[in-house]
């Protein structure tokens, strides 16, 4: 069986949860293989295996990380070229999105981005897509080289599949043009302590109707209650009153958490690009013609600062 | 200084969209417009003249004959004119064709510095700025949420999941805007008609030398093969608090097993 190269993704080190899905997906068209930017430790080689990479590539150069996106897709072609590997899996972002792209382009590879879904199919793989707002799906093939996917975080659940990957290295020659835009400066961003959005089972957002910075400590609380993540819509991030980081939507993340509890959001189009593939979707707004209750599983109309501080009290009650 | 600025014309956000029956999207029943991310490139353009920065900023777009409008709107706002590439074959071009054609386009008119949206608002692939960046063989400074431009080089933030970035590169360069650069302006009635006389040229893909072949539904390396609207989803029910809301959201968690 041909191989199916996954891009493998870390952040401080640690293998992303994103990575073993792909790996888990990548199992249904071929043998999987991963392929690292970067020194790789047993413990990473061990847990690629567990999840099923029957060999890992391994590229590393220090020069990888001082410049923007294009010498890892120098590292990738390189890669395609030297497998020959049925499809290239890549997890959607705005880096892993432009590797994927800059690799497409150099293998002359048809490139489907953003999948919810990769089957086997005759021909290559069938890529599912959640498109125009979420409002269709479309199945695609790629029909010329490579096929090139990215792939939407939670796709799929990641499903263990032990075994004992060879490891190779793997030669990195970075072109001249990789070299072009290089990082000049980096500050790193500090944790909230509480489950990164796109992992959280539940998320607790604020919009314009919180009224104030301090408002969103409510949802704070609610959110650790509930073990969940903050999060805010655009119109509360450009106030101020949360992190840009945290914005959900079109021009923010996209999340699927098992509960979205909406608080003082209208519910645009644009939000709810970002969030209406959650399972449950709770809404407080006190006007009851706010869009976001037309996707909401449960809807309250009324005063966040009236609800918020009950529901908080009677969640930490019932838990105990 | 030469700017070329990407700009697209996309169907409303609001308006209900559908596939055509050769399973592109269907451009024809819509409303249109200039997409409101690639507003935010046009702004970052117009807005570095204003501060002083001598450059000359060309609109590009490749589109059907209503992608005009996208390049009328965007003259409005601000700078010189602009390049339209119209040809019927370019119809259901993928993203590979897309970039191999604005590539040839951007190298005709000539440029310093490319500045695009962070995404269409219908494709929202954004892979074309890199794309485009690969083929011209120039940086990139992608996802761009400001930027600095000096005669010789261009410095952005670049706001990641772990990091917030600066990133550097020399001209010419491709640089993509996100919507975290500022408010786009809202033309006035006079820079509207003014919009109106600068110069729009139209290319076909013979004038690029494009091979019409490797473009269009047939020259597209992927092929959408199935269709589906999405059900939507059914609003649940909707209470009204009389003080007694949290008590009901509470319970409808542990009857979900969210609690
Ligand atoms: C190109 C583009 C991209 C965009 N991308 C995004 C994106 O990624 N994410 C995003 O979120 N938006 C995005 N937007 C903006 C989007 O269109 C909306 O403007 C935005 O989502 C509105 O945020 P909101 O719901 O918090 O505010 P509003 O629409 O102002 O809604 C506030 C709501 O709060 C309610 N309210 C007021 N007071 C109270 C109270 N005391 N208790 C309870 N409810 C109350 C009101 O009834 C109202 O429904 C984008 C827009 C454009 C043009
Ligand atoms: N047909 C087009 N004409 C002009 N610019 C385009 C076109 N398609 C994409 N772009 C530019 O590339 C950016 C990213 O598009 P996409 O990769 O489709 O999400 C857009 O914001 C535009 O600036």
């Amino acid at each position: 069986m041909a191989e199916v190269l996954v891009l493998v993704e870390r952040s401080d080190g640690v293998v992303r949860k994103a990575t073993l899905e792909l790996l888990t997906l990548a199992r249904r068209l071929g043998d999987p293989a991963a392929l690292v930017c970067g020194a790789v430790d047993d413990a990473t080689t061990a847990l690629l295996g567990e999840y099923g990479a029957t060999r890992v590539y391994v590229a590393d150069d220090p020069e990888l990380e001082e410049y923007l996106v294009a010498p890892k897709a120098d590292v990738l072609v390189t890669a395609v070229r030297h497998a020959a590997p049925a499809a290239v899996l890549v997890t959607s972002g705005p880096e892993g999105t432009e590797v994927a792209a800059r690799t497409a382009v150099r293998l002359e590879s048809g490139i489907v981005t953003d999948a919810i879904d990769v089957t086997a199919g005759d021909g290559g793989p069938l890529v599912t897509q959640s498109v125009f707002s979420g409002s269709w799906t479309a199945q695609s093939q790629v029909v010329r080289g490579t096929p090139v996917i990215t792939v939407r975080p939670n796709a799929v659940s990641p499903e263990a599949a032990p075994t004992q990957p060879a490891v190779e290295a793997l030669p990195v020659q970075l072109t001249d043009a990789a070299r072009g835009a290089r990082v000049v400066g980096r500050t790193p961003k500090t944790g909230t302590g509480r489950p990164d959005l796109a992992d959280a089972a539940v998320v607790v957002a604020g919009g314009r109707g919180m009224g104030s910075a301090e408002a969103f400590g409510m949802l704070e609380r609610l959110a650790d209650a509930l073990g969940g993540a903050v999060a805010a819509s655009r119109a509360a991030t450009d106030l101020g009153w949360y992190g840009h980081d945290f914005q959900i939507g079109q021009t923010g993340k996209t999340v699927a958490p098992q509960l979205y509890l909406a608080s003082g959001i209208s519910g645009a189009i644009q939000h709810r690009a970002g969030m209406q593939g959650s399972r449950t979707i709770v809404a407080i707004n006190k006007d009851p013609k706010a869009p976001i209750f037309g996707i909401a599983d449960l809807g309250v109309v009324g005063d966040a600062h009236a609800v918020l501080p009950a529901l908080i009290t009677e969640v930490e009650k019932r838990k105990g | 200084m030469k700017i070329v600025v990407l700009v697209k014309h996309v169907p409303e956000p609001t308006a209900a969209w559908r596939y055509a029956d050769d399973h592109t999207l269907d451009r024809t029943g819509v409303e249109g417009r200039l997409s409101e991310l690639d507003e935010y490139a046009v702004e970052q353009a117009v807005s570095l003249v204003e501060k002083g920065l001598p450059a000359t900023i060309t609109y590009l777009t490749m589109g059907p004959a209503r992608a005009v409008e996208a390049l009328r709107k965007a003259l409005a706002m601000g700078g010189d004119g602009a390049v339209h590439i119209s040809d019927e074959a370019l119809h259901g071009s993928d993203a590979l064709g897309t970039s191999l054609v604005l590539a040839h386009a951007v190298e005709r008119i000539g440029f310093d510095l490319v500045l695009s949206g962070m995404a269409s608002t219908d494709a929202e692939m954004s892979v074309v700025p890199a794309m485009l960046a690969d083929r011209l063989g120039v940086p990139q400074l992608t996802f761009a949420g400001a930027l600095t431009v000096t005669d010789d080089g261009v410095t952005i933030r670049r706001d990641g999941e772990t990091a917030t970035e600066e990133v550097r590169a020399s001209l010419p360069a491709v640089v993509s805007v996100t919507d975290q650069t500022g408010e786009a302006r809202y033309p006035s009635f006079k820079a509207i008609m003014a919009g109106k006389r600068k110069p729009v040229t139209t290319w076909t893909l013979a004038d690029l030398g494009v091979d019409p072949a490797s473009v269009g539904v047939a020259g597209a390396a992927t092929a959408v093969r199935a269709v589906a609207p999405q059900p939507p989803r059914q609003a649940g029910t909707v209470v009204i608090d009389e003080g007694d809301a949290a008590v009901r959201v509470a319970d409808f968690l542990v009857a979900q097993k969210l609690l």
